[in-house]
């Protein structure tokens, strides 16, 4: 239950948050695309999101877009703007898109009046009818002149808007000139009204980068050095998949469409036994499917990358909306006692850090690690500074040709053990997912069970995280804890909790497994109240943290599952509530 | 398949020291000897073959070879043995398990195995049971068999993997019996010389809870009819046999799925331009 | 698929010969490892028997081709379908209770099989050198049938629940 609004205040002075809706072949998402580009194109930042019906076509549709001059990772409290080719279904958005009276919606009266709901908060009126004046160019389309009306409106450069519907069209297509078209029509439109609100102008220039959270991860996952993917395709993973297949074929690395998540997470393995880096993708169903393999993986020593772009659960759940109840799957679902990594990214540009970070702890490791992505992340397309290069790979730990007596579980002080791979000669072993002495024959033996958990288990706890393990950020008694797509929204409540005079610090963790209860204790050092921000309905987030670190501050919890996220009005609520008590 | 080098071993090179468990009398003894013959007819090496399998009786295989093995989990050596081969196209990768492992849990792996065709030969040893967890009915059992978890039978019509195969697109198909070691050894060494997936159903008793098995001997018999490239006649052929007609029953002409790999065309930075405004 | 035996020489004849015994006496070794695997230490040490007395005839025959300056074969490039040399059983007739009696009729069989391959050859259009070893290598596996028949009928008969076990099988994975 989102709390009431109270009267808006821009979320950050100079961002603007514009939804722009229709249905039915309204071309609402392509021309959501092409404001964003705009903007970016213009120097500025920003983020859209999507959202849309059960329908693969013609459904309803929504872009949801936040724009300003300085990076924002996250969507607002509210929309500045609502942009209507049509109120088609529209109340099936109106939990996403709140409004108040200093928004604005902008509509076709021709299509009547917009559902009560949306006009519930005092929402001010324009009308724009784009139908009509679309009508009048041939080959015009109305969400073309809802463009060009609304750059108009918030002060992008025409220019800048132009070359974004050639970019997003793809100069050669036929329709850029009826676009073109359409786009004057609506900002002449606009040259009419008092606009009420304005993007302040930015003043990047110099590469930034355009991409989604799914792309950043497969990028990141190449950079780690795979170069085998297994796939199947799944809500809202696929397009990393997809993003991945011609780029790892241009690496000399190769992609295979499995038949399932069962097949896939197998192959994964198969050729990562082999010695290449491999990866997999998938949402929560497919991790489900997957638990067995990964417990395979963990016993036989094979690393192994799997990324899960969560989604609402449980079971088929939400398959378009984010959530963050993924968390006790990926650590816990194995059967057994079988340690592995989890990581989570923090934002769609942490999404290439973190994958290749993945990577490197699953080869150094040889265990696999799963990355805790979400749809918000993963479907986000967002303006970025390019990340700073880092080309630390970790190599595997190979055996040494030549090494007579070799045991490929020999129990190291470090746990980690070299691994021969097929093709070396003399150092032939099988590997299993039986227990196994350090030969690798298998074993029912008490002394070598106990051997090689210890084995498996030091393996983890001498993981030197360094400095990634989390994103801590400011001072205070108060400290928000919290993970993944969450942390954005709690960074702006942070902020805006400082401009109210309360100091609140930010911890959120990326390394979830191992745990790192020491270092979360010094993170903590001095905070006697944390706040737990999670999207979730159970607080899995919360269970993790309580059961496995000591804390000794006075812990509450702020969460809801999705699909709404956490919005960061909520969380500065909360944390000014409770400064208050 | 990996070339061939002068030093050639013996089918003894390739049986490891680790003493098998399988019951004495179980047909696995002799697919063991088998294939350690066939590997070493080919002139392979041990480093460069890799055997994947599964879990069950016949999936205990890869240790007792010298060569490279992964024994992974029920019904999953495909998918294993297909990741592993496309990425490393040096090696001979053979697939192993059980009638149980392959054609129950493991069965649409198998579907989609045939139709990939990678460059990989699977043998399954069917015993018509569920032989490690000590005695049901596998999907090639008999409907009438009785057992503790299925009294009176299963009821259900046997599993035909070799129509199966065939019309999911394995390119070569045959059946063996484990008791002619030297005939098996000769089609598992065609199998794994023929290129895209090649599939050899072995028919191997099992002592312990087919007793009756013993009597295979006496049923199978040299296919009368030679191998065919044409997969309508081959499934005609399948489709009518009794089950004991013994060698290469199709070897097709499908070329092989195998992507290239290895060699870079672009500069890993280039593949963030796409993101760059 | 029965290839026939490529044998022009005498060195041929006696590769042949050689490699048989050495292929039966590794078949005998593994199936006394079988034995002692599942426990049946009697067999394993009557399997054991067995592959020495083989081990003992291929060096005879290895000295003879040494003598004679030939190399040995790599292994038998003949078989009959069914079993792999011919005085090498296939694994199906073992068990892990089985009783001496059962192991020496494995032994049986395979000295006939023996005997009969070259009594056959003896029979073949070779040279009279050649059919005249061939018959005295018969002549030897006779004996061997002799003896093994003469073994067996001095063991006591096998008890009618010899393969009786009151525990049932267990399920190792």
């Amino acid at each position: 239950m989102a709390p009431a609004m109270t009267a808006a205040r821009p979320a950050t002075s100079s961002a603007l948050s514009i939804a722009m809706t229709g249905s039915g072949g309204a071309g609402v998402m392509t021309a959501g695309s092409m404001l964003l580009e705009a903007a970016a194109l213009a120097g500025c930042y920003g983020l859209m999101s999507r959202s849309s019906g059960p329908q693969i076509r013609g459904g309803e549709a929504a872009a949801l877009l936040r724009l300003a001059a300085a990076p924002i990772e996250s969507l607002g409290d509210r929309f500045d703007l609502l942009v209507s080719v049509d109120w088609l279904n529209l109340e099936h958005f109106a939990a996403e898109l709140p409004l108040d009276r200093n928004s604005v919606i902008i509509g076709d009266p021709s299509q009547g009046e917009p559902p009560a709901a949306m006009l519930a908060n005092g929402a001010r009126r324009l009308a724009l009818p784009m139908k009509e004046l679309a009508k009048k160019i041939p080959g015009g389309r109305a969400n073309m002149v809802a463009l060009g009306y609304v750059a108009s409106l918030i002060g992008l450069p025409e220019d800048a808007t132009a070359e974004a519907v050639r970019r997003v069209l793809g100069a050669a297509n036929d329709r850029v000139a009826a676009s073109l078209a359409s786009l004057a029509v609506g900002r002449q439109a606009a040259a009419e009204v008092e606009s009420p609100v304005r993007l302040t102008p930015g003043t990047r220039s110099g590469r930034r980068w355009l991409l989604t959270g799914n792309e950043a991860a497969g990028y990141g996952a190449l950079k780690g050095g795979v170069r085998f993917v297994a796939a199947y395709p799944i809500t809202p993973a696929t397009e990393m998949l997809e993003w991945m297949s011609p780029a790892l074929v241009e690496l000399g690395g190769v992609l295979v469409q499995a038949e399932d998540e069962l097949a896939s997470i197998n192959m994964a393995i198969g050729a990562s036994y082999g010695g290449t880096p491999s990866l997999t993708a998938t949402s929560g169903p497919g991790l489900s499917l997957m638990t067995e393999a990964l417990g395979l993986a963990v016993a036989a020593e094979v690393p192994i990358v799997v990324v899960d772009v969560m989604r609402c659960g449980p079971s088929t759940g939400i398959p378009t909306k984010s959530e963050q109840a993924d968390l006790n799957v990926a650590l816990y679902a194995l059967h057994g006692d079988a340690p592995h990594v989890v990581v989570a990214p923090t934002s769609v540009a942490d999404c290439l850090a973190t994958t290749q970070w993945a990577v490197h702890l699953a080869e150094a490791m040889q265990v696999p690690a799963v990355v805790l992505s979400d749809q918000s992340l993963g479907q986000t397309r967002m303006v970025i500074d390019p990340p700073p290069v880092d080309d630390a790979i970790a190599g595997r730990m190979l055996a040494a040709v030549g090494d007579e007596a070799y045991r490929r579980y020999a129990l190291t002080s470090s746990g980690v053990s070299p691994m021969a791979v097929p093709g070396m000669p003399d150092l032939m072993y099988t590997a299993d997912g039986l227990e196994h002495s350090e030969r690798g024959t298998p074993s029912s033996q008490a002394r070598d069970h106990l051997a090689q958990l210890d084995k498996r288990r030091r393996k983890l706890d001498g993981v030197d995280a360094g400095a990634r393990w989390a994103e801590i950020d400011g001072e205070g008694e108060i400290a928000v804890v919290t993970w993944g797509s969450c942390t954005g929204p709690a960074r702006e409540a942070i902020a805006r909790s400082r401009d109210d005079g309360l100091r609140v610090k930010l911890v959120s963790l990326r390394l979830l497994a191992p745990v790192q209860p020491h270092r979360l204790a010094a993170a903590l050092d001095g905070v006697s109240r944390v706040l737990v921000v999670e999207q979730s309905h159970g607080g899995q987030f919360r269970r993790y943290l309580l059961a496995e670190h000591a804390l000794e501050a006075e812990v509450r919890s702020l969460c809801h599952p999705g699909p709404l996220p956490l919005r960061p009005g909520e969380i500065h609520q909360e944390l000014m509530r409770w400064s208050r008590q | 398949m990996n070339a061939p080098i002068s030093a050639a071993l013996a089918a003894k090179d390739f049986k490891s020291d680790t003493k098998p468990v399988w019951c004495p009398g179980c047909g696995d003894y002799g697919v063991l000897t088998s294939l350690a013959r066939a590997l070493a007819d080919l002139g392979l090496r041990p480093e460069a073959t890799a055997i994947i399998s599964g879990i069950g009786c016949s999936s205990r295989i890869p240790a007792y070879t010298t060569c490279y093995g992964f024994h992974g989990v029920h019904g999953r050596a495909l998918p294993v043995a297909t990741g592993l081969k496309v990425s490393r196209p040096d090696l001979t990768v053979i697939a192993a398990g059980g009638d149980g492992d392959g054609y129950s849990i493991g069965g649409n792996h198998f579907l989609h195995a045939c139709r990939r065709n990678v460059d990989l030969t699977y043998i399954v040893m069917d015993n018509h049971v569920y032989g490690m967890t000590k005695g049901q009915a596998s999907p090639t059992t008999e409907p009438d068999w009785d057992n503790a978890l299925m009294p009176g039978g299963s009821g259900l019509r046997p599993f035909q993997p070799l129509v199966i195969a065939l019309a999911s697109g394995a390119n070569f198909v045959a059946r063996a019996f484990s008791g002619d070691i030297i005939g098996t050894a000769a089609i598992i060494a065609q199998a794994i010389q023929a290129p895209g997936f090649s599939f050899v159903e072995l028919l191997s008793p099992c002592v312990t809870f087919r007793p009756e098995q013993r009597a295979w001997k006496e049923l199978v018999r040299p296919s009368p009819v030679p191998p065919t490239d044409d997969p309508a006649r081959a499934a005609r052929r399948i489709m009518t046999d009794d089950g004991f007609n013994i060698g290469v029953l199709y070897a097709g002409r499908r070329k092989p799925y195998q992507p290239e790999i290895g060699r870079a065309r672009k500069p890993l930075a280039d593949l963030a331009r796409g993101f760059e405004l | 698929m029965t290839p026939e035996p490529a044998i022009a020489s005498r060195a041929d004849l006696l590769a042949c010969a050689h490699a048989m015994e050495v292929e039966a006496a590794e078949r005998y070794e593994e199936f006394a490892a079988q034995m002692r695997q599942h426990g049946n230490l009697e067999i394993a040490a009557l399997f054991g028997k067995l592959a020495a007395i083989e081990r003992k005839h291929a060096e005879a025959l290895a000295a003879d081709l040494k003598r004679g300056g030939h190399a040995l074969g790599a292994r038998p490039a003949l078989a009959v379908p069914g079993q792999e040399g011919l005085e090498t059983a296939s694994g199906d007739a073992l068990h892990y209770l089985m009783t001496p009696m059962h192991a020496l009729a494995i032994a049986l069989a395979n000295e006939q099989r023996a005997f009969e391959f070259f009594a056959d050859l003896a029979e073949r259009p070779l040279p009279a050198e050649l059919r005249r070893l061939a018959s005295e290598f018969a002549a030897e596996e006779r004996a061997h049938v002799a003896l093994v028949r003469e073994w067996l009928a001095r063991l006591p008969k096998a008890a009618e629940d010899w393969d009786y076990d009151p525990d049932e099988p267990t399920m190792p994975d």
